[in-house]
């Protein structure tokens, strides 16, 4: 009867179940004993390799990028109605490929609507759409950053008035040092242009935005 | 003693007939010094399978039965693994001249391949036109496995394993696209790298590690190539492995138009 065979399985002790060679009072039999011990030092020997190799590829994640603030002029080069390109290091050691244009203009109250700080005495405007991250232009004509891959708009304070992107462009914070004007940090914006901690483009910070995007510990704002 | 000569041989039956030499035995003749070399071939094999039972793996994967009805659309499968092959050989060739450097050198690299080796141009075209054969190819292989419903009972987990591989082969293509470093090879990075950054939750932290970091940075290239032509390749030759030892399993399906032929005593009952 199978009740009978559950019976005998039912003693903790491996003499009672009639397993052989069983030693008094053994719960635990050899080959089980022998398995989970092997079993336990092959996932040791994997994970002291596996665990570090995967804490090396996904460090980077949870580095904080260090804060550079460049020189990028003196406070008279720039007017307050225009902007001015600006060539800045983003990534230093890798060439061309670690520049971008920064678009910098002095802060001008009577367009400016964010609340002044000593952080935006000069607007710098980034040029990596928030759409995907191409590269924006200012068309001065138009009055207008335009993106060249996918129609992306965005009025004289960054703010998208056509195209896919879903925030305003990014800024970065600027400094006065005596005369020197420096360009630090990059952070994002949302569509009342408070200040965000960066995001990459294509992900909105208005709304659910800012939780669904969270800021990541690799780039926070100031 | 003058030579006679020699008599036609008995019409015998055939077990009575003297079995024919077998080789290297000579039936009792000296042993020809050329038999040696003549049998190497067979004498390696043998040695080998006699020690492995390869042949026997051998006819089980070569010599299956295949439904009526095979047609060439069944050559697609077997055309993307060589396609990956092409990819494999000449990838591991480029390897040999391309410098995963951002400040130049990896475009400098690739131009040197294209211009100035003696048929890189012709081995990087291969790689790179190959790569859009064999995306092409995995489309079609995956067509036809769907329109003839060959991804059905018991095959469900060959075409789960199909659909990683095309996963993989848009991985391969996305991170090989990087790897010229010029222009296009950049900004379609950086729009590629925000596309997957738009996973909500983690998204953000999907492209922080694609690229090493908040921006495109020093190790993002070499980050690229590694699993390029590491990590991936790798993954990818395991599940091929894996895809046919299912196919070779399971065996092919007839294609959807074949009615199945009854069975002979159904037919006489029917009739």
């Amino acid at each position: 009867m199978v009740s009978d065979k559950h019976a005998r399985h039912k003693s903790k002790y491996t003499a009672d179940r009639m397993i052989p060679g069983a030693f008094d009072g053994e719960t635990v039999t050899r080959r089980r004993f022998m398995t989970g011990t092997a079993h336990t030092a092959g996932a040791i020997a994997a994970g002291s390799f596996a665990l570090p190799a995967l804490g090396f590829a996904l460090g980077p994640i949870f580095k904080s990028a260090p804060h550079n603030w460049e020189t990028v002029g003196t406070t008279n080069s720039f007017p307050n109605d225009n902007y001015v390109p600006v060539v800045m290091t983003i990534t230093p050691g890798i060439g061309e490929a670690g520049k971008t244009t920064v678009y910098m203009r002095k802060r001008n109250p009577a367009i400016d609507v964010d609340k002044a700080d000593q952080y935006n005495q000069f607007i710098a405007i980034s040029t990596r759409c928030a759409h995907l991250g191409c590269p924006v232009r200012w068309v001065d004509a138009a009055e207008r950053f335009i993106c060249p891959c996918h129609g992306g708009v965005y009025d004289l304070l960054g703010r998208r008035v056509g195209g896919p992107p879903v925030r305003p462009l990014d800024r970065f914070y600027t400094r006065v040092e005596g005369e020197q004007v420096q360009v630090g940090p990059r952070y994002s914006v949302n569509s009342e242009l408070d200040r965000f901690s960066p995001r990459d483009p294509g992900e909105p910070i208005d709304g659910i935005g800012q939780y669904l995007y969270p800021s990541r510990p690799s780039a926070r704002k100031l | 003693m003058p030579k006679l000569p020699k008599l036609p041989a008995p019409p015998l039956p055939h077990a009575l007939q003297a079995p024919p030499p077998r080789p290297g035995e000579g039936n009792g003749k000296v042993a020809s010094p050329l038999d040696g070399p003549k049998e190497a071939g067979i004498t390696v094999v043998d040695w080998v399978d006699e020690r492995t039972s390869l042949s026997g793996g051998a006819r089980w994967l070569m010599f299956r039965k295949v439904p009526k009805g095979t047609n060439w659309f069944y050559t697609l499968g077997s055309a993307t693994m060589f396609a990956f092959l092409s990819q494999a050989v000449t990838g591991v060739f480029l390897a040999m001249y391309y410098r995963p450097d951002p400040s130049g050198g990896a475009y400098e690299s690739i131009r040197h391949v294209t211009n100035e080796v003696f048929l890189g141009q012709f081995v990087r075209g291969m790689h790179k036109w190959g790569s859009s054969v064999m995306v092409i190819l995995v489309f079609l292989h995956m067509g036809r496995t769907f329109f003839f419903g060959a991804y059905k009972y018991p095959r469900e987990l060959n075409w789960v394993i199909g659909v990683v591989l095309l996963i993989l082969t848009m991985v391969m293509s996305f991170t090989g696209y990087l790897l010229p470093f010029d222009q296009r090879a950049y900004w379609a990075t950086i729009v590629g790298v925000n596309i997957n950054g738009t996973g909500p939750l983690i998204g953000p932290y999907l492209s922080d590690f694609l690229r090493a970091g908040p921006e495109f940075g020093a190790t993002t290239l070499s980050r690229f190539y590694a699993i390029h032509m590491l990590l991936i390749p790798g993954a990818l030759a395991a599940l091929i492995g894996a895809h046919l030892y299912l196919v070779a399993k399971l065996g092919t399906t007839a294609p959807p138009w074949l009615k199945a032929e009854k069975s002979s005593e159904l037919r006489e009952a029917e009739a």
